[in-house]
């Protein structure tokens, strides 16, 4: 490793260096009394300054933007991982008040998120099957001890069992696929392994790999039917975390399996096509209709998630530059707009108590009709009505579907995005249509934040994309060839 | 900034206005906000009809046009544009727009704000939908309009609003995600085709733009026409609403505030006929010919039984509800006939329905606000205490039945025309469905108004007050004036309807028989071989 190789990682090296401090920064200082969210919050600013600074200097040195065939910085993986950054740094704001009220130690906290980041960071990076895998076990590690971070709580406890017992078989079926894909293709790189079988036709162990491969990464994603977990560990966890992994934690998963599917399996889609277009339809049947007669917004949130990952799923299945495209424009629009309603969920309160019913939405539209709007804003996104982003990210995985022939699929993905307004209306009937009870909420600064640059991008992707998806046509290029993809005609 | 983002914003910016200026406790200032947006946005209107060419042809049948690179990068164009079919449905939303506006000054007493907000809202929706000749913009529009009318019908309306809004939401909702996936079928088809179904695209440059998939239709293989048009067909149907597809619209309009019925009975319906006139037919030639019959049957299944149902009902504005469905089987049976006569008639009975439907739910909103029920039952002899009402809703109830020299007459007559230019049988059904209007609607007002006044709520009743008289005259003033002058809006539709005929059938103007002076079998050869 020369010293030149270390522009590629400084990221990921600030950060954990970052992240280690704000471990032992009780230990060595005592009783700080610097707020740890405020360490966070310059942390994060570092490795984004050092994320940019470095990827112009790769961008100078290396045309393939490669390290060691293991690490890539390229525009992909620079776009997931600012957009990583954002998200956590969004999250930071969430958790403050949160963690204000509770008596553990918020250090501990930053600190795992800050290794859950590291280790999405080098999932987006990853262009080498042991890089992903160590970039996810790390962001998995990290998660499921985020999840139980209510100790003495039987809930959060429970929910971070069932994720880590699922979760650690889950990876032990990725990495068990992972050893069957580097037996055949002897190779571990993704572009090798798409070299190795480009020259090999159909073979058992390969096909059994990349079934093992994909069944682990929809458990990450939650996609049906690996994805029972889900509404329990969104419920116990401790609702900051809940948002953590359904935004910043899914994108991730989402970012790994855009690269693997692309760049290392393209040339057996027609093995895994099916495979996966049946699990995105169950996904989004499933998702949807299990979301209806929910009434925690948490699971409601978890049903819709799973929901989403059936959209995603799309984009990969298609295999076409419209549904790379889509994917990366999905990513950014879907941790947006839940981000967003995370937040609502963060500020409502029931008897002083985290209010997370869908009742304690009761008559927002009144106490609070901004952060209402804001709602409805996200909501529509969610659903895919215009003028929001949701649309926009909708618009690109339906065309991909229907571009791929995938036109029954198609049919149901948008029948059910119908079906889901059902359930995001609910909410916005709850704060708009329902006079009784009014809500409880403590609206404070972070919150605010948070809610409005949610609704800001929301609103202005939705009306404004060009920019946006110029960045992604661009971001998602480097990817884009390596998958030897015809580009969408006409562009 | 053109005339048509004129009148399409100039809804939103009152919305705006109102929301950031004017206070929540000021009913008064609201309403008068409002009002003053919408007779400004028709006065703008109004430009458009008198300097609007209806003799323009080829490319300059869309006139005002305005063009903005939007999203390039996905061939997605800013790109709005009127004939004469959107043209007079721009007055008519405009011309409505004010009177759902006045209509709601006094039905409408708490959360006014975000009523009039909405109301605006809608508003630009509406218009933007009619002017969009850009398939990803007009679908924008078309989505935009689903939100404020939920809330309308969801915060306004009548005991089972909730129900009544969601299933307008849903349903709507759902025919129009399936008309998206036609609109990219037809987007792939224009760009790089779709190779996994063998479907070889013609390699144009990526569009949405509507004029360009007219130009296109007819390359289009017919199967994958058939699917695009099923997606279609489901998309507009619902909006129109045809039978089967219509049991949101009693629901909807039951329980919507009077001028929610207003607006959904006077444009939002037209939509879907909007929709079939300016897309489905003219892109999809082939599939539109193939299936002529099914429609044709649906349409005329829906005019008698929406007049059968509204024979039967006990409330009012349940009766008015259903009347729709029938009149606008009328409409959908005149464009299939595919005929200029059948499509005049059609786009005609869009705008006739729009406003003596409009006047007929304005009238019973009217009722309804002064004895809060709309039981027929409950009414009878009202002739005597409200001698004015009584003369204003006979005269909306004529119009919308179609006695001659009013409005509806025309319209319905010249899909008659249209339909037995086709087929007699059409045409003998249609008008089973005329006299069924003509007993709903006058029973209606038998029972309502004539007999003796016993009913001791109803002897205290006042008679319309100027506000409302001022509304119904303008209405009354519109069904005389298009009763009697019918050739001003013929003349203003002829080229549209033209240029829909000939997109469908290409040689329809050629195989027209040739009427005087007898033509001599050269000329029929010569006619035979050019075609």
């Amino acid at each position: 490793m020369t010293w030149n190789d270390f522009i590629y990682l400084l990221p990921e090296i600030v950060l954990t260096i970052g992240a280690s401090a704000l471990l032992l920064a009780p230990v060595v200082g005592g009783r700080t009394t610097l707020p740890a969210k405020w360490m966070m919050l310059v942390l994060l600013a570092l490795t984004a300054v050092s994320l940019i600074a470095c990827s112009h200097a790769v961008e100078v040195i290396d045309q393939s933007r490669q390290l060691q065939a293991m690490f890539a910085l390229d525009a992909f993986a620079i776009f997931f991982k600012l957009l990583f950054i954002a998200a956590i740094a969004m999250l930071v704001l969430l958790s403050d008040d949160f963690l204000a009220e509770s008596r553990y130690s918020p250090w501990e906290y930053y600190s795992l998120l800050a290794f859950a980041l590291c280790g999405m960071m080098f999932m987006a990076s990853g262009v080498h099957l042991i890089t992903i895998y160590i970039g996810l076990e790390l962001l998995s590690l990290s998660s499921y001890i985020l999840a139980g971070f209510y100790k003495s709580e039987l809930k959060s406890t429970e929910a971070a069992m069932k994720y880590f017992i699922l979760g650690a078989v889950s990876s032990g079926i990725l990495l068990y696929g992972i050893s069957l894909i580097y037996g055949v293709c002897g190779s571990l790189n993704l572009l090798d392994i798409a070299a190795a079988m480009s020259t090999i036709i159909t073979n058992d162990a390969l096909m059994f790999g990349i079934m093992l491969l994909g069944a682990g990464l929809c458990f990450k994603i939650a996609a049906v039917p690996f994805h029972v977990w889900t509404p329990d560990v969104y419920e116990g966890a401790p609702t900051p975390i809940a948002a953590f992994l359904s935004t910043a934690s899914k994108a991730a998963a989402f970012s790994i399996f855009a690269r693997i599917f692309y760049v290392g399996l393209h040339d057996f889609h027609l093995e895994w096509n099916y495979v996966l277009a049946t699990i995105s339809a169950l996904s989004m049947i499933l998702g949807n209709l299990a979301a209806l007669t929910q009434d925690n917004v948490k699971r409601m949130l978890a049903y819709s998630s799973i929901a989403h990952a059936g959209y995603i799923l799309l984009g990969v299945i298609s295999l076409n530059a419209l549904g790379l495209r889509g994917i990366l424009v999905y990513s950014i629009v879907y941790v947006f707009a839940n981000l967003g309603i995370w937040a609502t969920v963060l500020m409502l309160r029931r008897n002083q108590y985290a209010g997370e019913r869908v009742d304690d939405f009761e008559g927002l539209s009144r106490r609070a009709p901004l952060w209402a709007f804001a709602m409805i804003i996200f909501l529509l996104s969610l659903g895919g009505i215009p003028p929001t982003a949701g649309f926009i990210g909708k618009y690109f995985l339906f065309a991909a579907a229907v571009q791929a022939g995938f036109g029954w699929l198609a049919v149901i993905a948008v029948l059910m995005s119908a079906v889901s307004m059902f359930y995001y209306l609910r909410l916005v009937v709850a704060m708009y249509l329902r006079e009784g009870v009014e809500a409880e909420f403590a609206i404070t600064t972070p919150l605010k934040i948070v809610a409005g640059v949610c609704l800001i991008v929301t609103l202005a992707l939705g009306i404004l994309p060009a920019p946006m998806i110029d960045q992604v046509i661009i971001s998602s290029s480097h990817v884009a060839a390596r998958a030897a993809l015809t580009p969408h005609a006409g562009r | 900034m053109g005339i048509l983002n004129l009148v399409t914003y100039i809804p939103l910016i009152g919305a705006i206005v109102i929301l950031f200026f004017v206070r929540k406790e000021n009913g008064k200032a609201i309403r008068y906000t409002a009002t003053a947006f919408a007779v400004i946005d028709f006065i703008v209107s109004l430009y458009l009809w008198f300097n609007f060419d209806p003799h323009g042809t080829g490319t300059h049948l869309f006139q005002f046009r305005e063009t903005y690179s939007w999203i390039p990068s996905l061939g997605v164009q800013y790109d709005f544009g009127i004939d004469g079919i959107s043209l007079l449905l721009i007055l008519l939303t405009t011309f409505m727009g004010i009177i759902a506006v006045v209509s709601s000054y006094s039905a409408i007493d708490h959360r006014q704000k975000e009523y009039y907000i909405l109301l605006l809202l809608l508003q630009t929706g509406m218009i933007g939908t009619f002017c969009a000749l850009d398939f990803f913009l007009f679908y924008v529009f078309w989505e935009i309009m689903l939100v404020p009318m939920y809330f309308i019908i969801g915060i306004w309306g009548g005991p089972r609003k909730l129900y009544a809004a969601i299933k307008f939401f849903i349903y709507t909702l759902s025919g129009s995600v399936v008309m998206l996936l036609s609109i990219l079928a037809l987007y792939f088809f224009n760009d790089g085709g779709i190779p996994f179904l063998n479907i070889k695209g013609l390699g144009n440059p990526a569009t949405f733009s509507v004029l360009q998939y007219h130009n296109i239709g007819h390359l289009i293989p017919p199967q994958l026409q058939f699917w695009i048009f099923i997606g279609f067909f489901l998309g507009f149907a619902i909006k129109v609403p045809m039978f089967p597809f219509h049991t949101w619209l009693p629901d909807a309009h039951v329980e919507a505030p009077t001028a929610g019925s207003i607006i959904l009975a006077a444009v939002l319906l037209k939509m879907g006929t909007y929709g079939f006139v300016r897309f489905a037919l003219p892109i999809l030639p082939d599939a539109t010919k193939q299936l002529i019959i099914p429609i044709v049957v649906l349409s005329i299944i829906g005019i008698i039984y929406g007049a059968l149902v509204s024979l039967v009902q006990k409330d009012m504005k349940k009766l008015v509800a259903y009347s729709s469905v029938s009149h606008l089987g009328f409409v959908m049976l005149g464009m299939f006939a595919l005929n200029p006569m059948g499509l005049k008639g059609s786009v005609l009975q869009m705008i006739n329905h729009g406003i003596s439907t409009g006047a007929l739910f304005l009238l019973v909103g009217i009722i309804y606000e002064r004895r809060h029920t709309r039981m027929i039952s409950e009414y009878g002899g009202l002739a005597k205490q409200m001698p004015m009402y009584a003369t204003l809703f006979l005269i909306a109830a004529l119009s919308s039945m179609g006695l001659p020299a009013l409005n509806g007459f025309i319209g319905e007559f010249t899909i008659l025309l249209g339909a037995a230019n086709r087929s007699i049988v059409w045409a003998s059904f249609a008008s089973v469905g005329i006299v069924l209007g003509a007993a709903y609607l006058l029973w209606l007002y038998q029972r309502v108004f004539w007999g003796p006044l016993d009913n001791p709520a109803n002897k205290t009743l006042l008679d319309v007050n100027r506000r409302e008289l001022g509304l119904l005259l303008a209405l009354v003033v519109i069904m005389v004036w298009m009763g009697i002058k019918p050739a001003v809006f013929f003349d203003v539709i002829e080229e549209p309807v033209n240029y829909v005929v000939r997109k469908v059938d290409p040689a329809y103007f050629d195989k027209r028989p040739i009427e005087y002076p007898p033509a001599a079998p050269v000329v029929v050869s010569a006619v035979e071989t050019t075609r």
